[in-house]
């Protein structure tokens, strides 16, 4: 029993959900939030933030790829998981995932995808040669109509699957949200506040994600990076984060001021285990810094080149502590006792089939996707033979 | 008609959903087991699979139908109401075997097996016999002055090992 | 409580006869068993409980359970005397602050204690079989469910292993089952109480603490029981219509 402090009900000494499950929000929650920035440009007309546009979708659409495999892998019998297709319980929140996850992809991203590269598409399926030129004709679907017409009917039909987006990218994200929230037997997730401050970190983390790879991607081009566009892109995650702030404030609160009977053991695993990851990482570093830095920035006039560098350094330090906030809910969530009498710590392991490693990969997996997709569909429309995605 | 001469390729686009659903249909139609649904949201097929599970303790009832002998002994005693594998441990093979005298169960160390539930401690119910087994029996086996079936000490002692009872099922 | 005399006599032929298919290993549906004339549950009376773990040892012989995954366990509750500690600390109240122990879910027993202070109980516990279960709410293929006899049972050929319901029990009864990969749990021996048998669990206790009731059978004992006897539910306040009674439950268990 080592690990295992005070009294834990015999089954509950390991933990079932692991450090997979803390990484599956935080892709799908930057699935969510990247699309919300393209939806700024396409809905709500937002033209200083258009460089990033395609960019968005494409990255929304590297991250989506890659979210069911953290749980696949961390099923007892991946095998059967065709079962939520099949017969999915409509008293589950987890039933949604399947229908949830192919909705969201092919009728919302990659049609939308599709319509706006559409004609670089079926000029491509011309002029490629090769193996790649039977992508880009499988792509076409047969069809090499791009006449004007057809491309004003390609518009104003992404503009409404981009409207329906926005409820299904709320969905995609705030079903997991839900899922934590709606249980009662766990108190430091039950709460009806669980999916929306899910899916306003998730905009938070998806905008800062989206922001670092356009800087970093055009520093790769050696290109100059439009400031008109990271400022507007920095004003949306400073006021974004504002709120996802006060939201999780507004649960820190109400739990300390009613102080139920899980108050004192959660209250204690904050002071103990969850010091580190929630009061420094996560609130310390990773709100209240950017933060304060991004808040700076939209009172005070500093030059280009120190507010891309604040930037920078906020869009990182957000993403940590979106991590971060995972972690403390998917993991401090299983921490202590349902007794209220004990806690256990997590063994993170390191190349088992949900350890760290493997945890590592799928983090890096979708800027791979990112890479590719930016090949495939250039965002830009110089054509570039180089514009590979990259970390920070 | 030139709109829709314009938007052919989203008609092909929805044409790709139609054809994935129809699929996903027939697919369904034929992996989702028989029973599923039966009771309820879940495989009926199920209950009985799990009622098929083997038995592993005969049950107090099926052991009393041939051991009259304890069954009477132990009627008048403290031990009574304790059924014959609480101490004797899982006898289904035992008692469903075509010779039961094949499959004997194994003779029980009464130094630990009666310590489990007899030895002292703060934590039982005060009422309940209890013993402190170094001061009271010095280390002797229990069954040197206690009868198990019948524990008090006005009943007989050693007793003779388990006899085949005679009309076995 | 011979409850299970009563019962068992009238269904000990059709058991005799079901007993010998079943130990030569071939399936079959229990006859003479309609699940709708059953809403089962269990009764555990505290204060006959010594802890012994019989019940424990039983239910991992009787159900193949693996060591560290636990069906059934009993906890060791010691309440201790309000006190002061410092004159000028506030008194501690103890029913909120009991010292628990489950020494490997009280399989061998609980060691010795001399310490006369407070007051010691033992609780047996287990899957609660809850009526308005939560964990078969959240699974989402339909691998737990509640049985029309009111037992709450797994489909392993069926289940993911994705733990959901693990996390929504609020009882921390069950577990993925460190072999099969699929969520496991107390199943109210229901291949037993199918075949007019008690649980494993019943059937080992040697004090009666634990007892199998039928709720629907107007001729078990615990009807008359309930009326005469003060018993709670684990959690009551998580609604889950639990169906393992407890006879005077102390206020400070978990």
């Amino acid at each position: 029993m080592n690990g295992v402090e005070g009294f834990m009900y015999p089954n509950e000494y390991g933990l079932q959900w692991s450090v997979l499950i803390v990484l599956y929000p935080f892709i799908t929650g930057l699935v969510a939030g990247a699309f919300i920035l393209a939806s700024l440009v396409r809905i709500f007309r937002v033209q200083t933030i258009e460089p990033t546009y395609r960019l968005a979708l494409l990255t929304a659409l590297s991250f989506l790829l890659v979210a069911p495999l953290p749980l696949q892998l961390h099923l007892g019998h991946p095998e059967r998981s065709p079962e939520m297709y099949f017969t999915p319980h409509s008293t589950s929140a987890m039933a949604m995932f399947g229908y949830i996850y192919l909705w969201y992809l092919m009728a919302v991203l990659v049609l939308e995808i599709w319509l706006d590269y559409r004609r670089e598409i079926v000029l491509l399926s011309l002029s490629s040669t090769g193996p790649l030129r039977l992508v880009y004709r499988i792509m076409t679907l047969g069809s090499s109509n791009i006449s004007p017409r057809s491309l004003a009917i390609d518009d104003r039909v992404g503009w409404i699957v981009t409207l329906i987006g926005i409820p299904s990218a709320f969905l995609l994200h705030g079903y997991v949200g839900f899922i934590f929230g709606s249980i009662k037997a766990n108190p430091w997730w039950s709460s009806p506040l669980m999916p929306v401050v899910f899916i306003f970190s998730a905009m938070v983390s998806g905008i800062a994600a989206v922001m670092l790879l356009y800087m970093a991607v055009t520093k790769l081009r050696k290109l100059t990076i439009d400031v008109h566009c990271v400022d507007s892109i920095a004003m949306y995650l400073f006021y974004i984060f504002i709120i996802d702030f006060s939201l999780e404030m507004l649960d820190l609160v109400h739990r300390i001021y009613e102080a139920d009977e899980s108050f004192r053991s959660l209250n204690f695993l904050v002071h103990t285990q969850l010091y580190i990851p929630h009061i420094v990482i996560q609130i310390c570093l990773g709100t209240l810094t950017p933060l304060i830095l991004l808040f700076i920035t939209q009172v005070v006039k500093l030059p280009e080149i120190v507010r891309k560098r604040i930037y920078a350094v906020s869009g990182s330090l957000a993403l940590i502590g979106i991590f971060a906030m995972r972690w403390n809910v998917v993991i401090g969530g299983q921490l202590f006792s349902k007794s209220f009498l004990g806690y256990t710590t997590y063994k993170m392991t390191l190349i088992t089939r949900e350890g760290l490693l493997v945890a590592i990969f799928l983090t890096l997996l979708p800027l791979l996707f990112l890479w590719a997709l930016v090949k495939l569909l250039p965002p830009w429309p110089e054509n570039s033979a180089h514009a590979p995605a990259a970390g920070d | 008609m030139s709109d829709f001469k314009d938007a052919g390729h989203l008609f092909r686009f929805a044409g790709l959903f139609v054809l994935a659903f129809v699929v996903f249909l027939v697919v369904r139609h034929y992996i989702v087991p028989k029973s599923f649904g039966q009771y309820g949201h879940y495989r009926g097929a199920a209950i009985g699979e799990i009622a098929a599970h083997p038995v592993r303790y005969a049950g107090h009832d099926t052991c009393e139908a041939c051991h009259t002998d304890v069954v009477d002994k132990k009627s008048k005693g403290k031990h009574a109401h304790v059924n014959c594998e609480a101490c004797h441990g899982a006898q289904a093979q035992h008692a469903g075997a075509d010779d039961p005298s094949t499959v004997k169960p194994v003779l029980l160390d009464t130094s630990i097996l009666c310590a489990r539930c007899h030895t002292t401690s703060a934590a039982k119910p005060k009422g309940f016999p209890q013993v402190v087994p170094a001061d009271h029996s010095n280390g002797m086996p229990c069954n040197s002055c206690h009868q198990p079936h019948n524990p008090g000490m006005d009943a007989p002692t050693v007793d003779a090992p388990a006899k085949a009872p005679g009309g076995v099922k | 409580m011979n409850m299970n005399r009563r019962q068992i006599l009238i269904l000990l032929p059709a058991a005799a006869i079901a007993w010998k298919s079943v130990l030569a290993g071939t399936p079959q549906e229990s006859p003479n068993y309609k699940m709708t004339d059953h809403w089962w549950g269990m009764l555990i009376d505290i204060p006959k409980c010594i802890g012994c773990g019989n019940c424990v040892r039983a239910c991992q012989t009787e159900n193949d359970v693996p060591d560290g995954n636990f069906r059934t366990w009993v906890e060791r509750y010691h309440v201790s005397d309000w006190e002061m500690k410092n004159p000028q600390d506030i008194m501690i109240n103890p029913l909120t602050a009991p010292e628990v122990i489950s020494p490997d879910g009280g399989k061998e027993g609980f060691p010795v204690t001399t310490n006369e202070s407070g007051k010691y109980f033992f609780v047996p516990k287990m899957c609660n079989h809850c009526a308005d279960s939560p964990c078969t709410q959240v699974c989402p293929v339909g691998a737990t469910f509640v049985a029309p006899d009111g037992v709450v049972l797994v489909d392993q050929k069926y289940c993911l292993g994705c733990a959901y319901c693990v996390q929504a029990c609020p009882y921390g009864c069950r577990y993925i089952h460190s072999e099969k990969k699929v969520a496991d749990k107390c199943t109210l021996c229901y291949h037993r109480i199918t075949k007019g048998l008690t649980t494993a669990c019943c059937e080992a206790c040697p004090t009666g603490a634990r007892q199998l009731i039928d709720l629907k059978n107007p001729k078990d004992p615990i009807h008359e029981f309930l009326k005469t006897h003060s018993v709670q539910v684990l959690k009551p306040q998580m609604a889950t219509g639990a169906k393992v009674l407890y006879n005077d439950l102390d206020g400070s268990v978990r």
